[in-house]
């Protein structure tokens, strides 16, 4: 299968010091990799590269079957304001900017995408609502709309079930798996026995990047890898026993 | 009406419209960053330049313009690359401006010049020439906001996601800090050094207890801020008292009356939001 885009010997970092180290990775159209590794192992910066908020030190980024406004971002939730003054609408469209100019203005069109988006999340009823009227799951389900909104060809998703309600957590998944038919996923995740469930391979992010073409994965595999993090399982969400393959 | 009051009836209404739509945009744009400190270390920066432009024998809000102007930037400039801590940056610039502006005023032969009009404002001290500065400053805030309210709405709510989408989050940054160091300048002598804060930060506030859309909150901000400063210039002719103290005044009791108001719509109603979430508990 032709890739659909490729991480070719990149190497990046912040103010000199170097985070990634001569990373080569490509993703499939039909992928669903789950990204672990340890904090301050790189994967957050892995997803900056990609999008091109950090310009590598060296390596190319092949993107040669993927245009840039083909990617969707689900960052860490944290990141937005709550209590600034936009309605859910006005975020989701938020994820049509990469079409627009800077003087872009919403059409009919753009909305009625949003509406479809919205319904397909159970966002119709905070359409209006402001974010801090919303709870953990549900803000969560806005960024995810903001970031298909544009169907996108690659999902990046930074830890997207950090504040989610375990109760919600596996269909928050089961939404992921449905998107994955349309769309490549890589999502970063502590919880690698929960994701288990649903990514197809895993990244070991530690510096370097090993590539584990398997959705189950085992201690062992992750000390090969350098990786050294636990294999837990938070909240009710079915997963895998993890095995040696 | 005499040539006089016609005159002066006119300035305070010309002054008012352009007061308020810096209040509508400038208004909301600080209070939605969390930027009112920043907006309050401006303020007092920009006391510097009225004292260097007495000093200087040249228009003293030209001297406030640009003190005004490089403090803004100055402290966009360390808060983006992280060299300093913001609130200390606005601290140190808040202080140092009152201090220069004062030492100058000092050193400035002959008389010394009505401080008071400068930290508290006063419509007699405006001139014709104040009223088209402000004019222009209210257009160029217009179109701006007009011409790039998408960009300006995510960049502000949420400028990491936003720099996947374009390359110049920065470059709003410093245009809208530059804007607001501006605006709040051409207005000092209107509203005052002290009290223009209150102006920028209050209507904006009584709006959001209403309403979450960004758009809707500048709008009735702007109609707000026009009520409320046409009211305080009248309450203040008819009672000879400082302008800006009076709108001010207005303009909190206007916030006390909003506060109540909903206070009693959220005793007698709940949030759509909140319905759809409990109904949601209900049900499971």
């Amino acid at each position: 299968m032709k890739h659909l885009f490729a991480i070719e010997s990149i190497s990046a970092g912040y103010d000199g010091k170097v985070v990634l180290n001569d990373v080569s990775l490509e993703v499939e159209p039909d992928d669903f990799i789950g990204i672990i590794g340890p904090n301050g192992g790189g994967k957050t910066t892995l997803l900056r590269v990609i999008l091109g908020l950090l310009r590598p030190y060296s390596g190319r980024l092949d993107f040669s079957n993927l245009k840039k406004n083909e990617i969707g971002y689900l960052p860490q939730v944290a990141q937005g304001d709550t209590l600034f003054p936009v309605t859910v609408e006005d975020v989701v469209l938020s994820g049509l900017m990469i079409n627009k100019r800077l003087t872009g203005r919403m059409t009919r069109d753009d909305r009625r995408r949003a509406a479809g988006v919205m319904e397909e999340l159970g966002l119709v009823p905070f359409a209006g609502s402001a974010l801090n009227e919303l709870s953990g799951g549900q803000l969560q389900r806005v960024y995810l709309a903001r970031a298909i909104i544009g169907s996108p060809r690659l999902l990046l998703l930074d830890e997207p079930a950090t504040y989610v309600d375990p109760s919600f957590e596996a269909d928050f998944y089961e939404k992921l798996r449905i998107l994955n038919s349309k769309m490549a996923i890589m999502m970063v995740s502590h919880d690698v026995g929960t994701i288990s469930a649903y990514v197809k391979s895993f990244a070991c992010v530690n510096g370097s990047v090993h590539y584990h073409p398997h959705g189950k994965i085992t201690e062992e595999d992750l000390r090969d890898y350098g990786c050294p993090i636990q294999l837990v399982t938070h909240g009710n969400v079915p997963h895998v026993v993890l095995q040696k393959h | 009406m005499g040539i006089f009051e016609y005159s002066f009836v006119l300035k305070s209404l010309l002054g008012a419209l352009f007061a308020s739509i810096t209040a509508g945009i400038i208004g909301t744009y600080i209070v939605s960053r969390r930027l009112v400190f920043l907006s309050g270390g401006i303020t007092h920066a920009s006391f510097g330049g009225i004292g260097l432009g007495y000093y200087l024998g040249i228009d003293p809000v030209l001297g406030a313009a640009f003190f005004g102007l490089s403090s803004a930037l100055g402290i966009e400039y360390l808060s983006e690359k992280s060299k300093m801590r913001e609130d200390s940056a606005i601290g140190i610039l808040w202080a140092f401006g009152m201090a220069v502006g004062i030492i100058f005023i000092y050193l400035t032969p002959g008389y010394a010049p009505n401080l008071m009009s400068y930290l508290f404002g006063s419509i007699l001290t405006v001139t014709w020439t104040d009223i088209l500065t402000l004019g222009i400053m209210s257009a160029a805030l217009i179109i701006y906001t007009f011409l790039f309210y998408r960009v300006l709405l995510y960049v502000s709510f949420d400028e990491n996601y936003a720099r996947t989408f374009t390359g110049k989050v920065s470059l709003f940054k410093y245009i809208s800090v530059g804007l607001t160091g501006l605006a709040i300048v051409f207005n000092i002598r209107m509203a005052g050094v002290i009290l223009i804060i209150s102006l920028l930060t209050i209507p904006a506030n009584i709006i959001m207890l209403f309403t979450r859309k960004y758009q809707k909150i500048v709008i009735w901000s702007f109609v707000l801020s026009f009520i409320g400063i046409s009211g305080g210039f009248a309450l203040s002719w008819v009672t000879s008292l400082p302008t800006g103290a009076v709108i001010v005044f207005v303009l909190v009791v206007f916030w006390l009356i909003a506060r109540m108001v909903k206070s009693l719509m959220k005793k007698s109603e709940l949030s759509p939001a909140l319905s759809q979430q409990i109904k949601n508990q209900m049900s499971k």
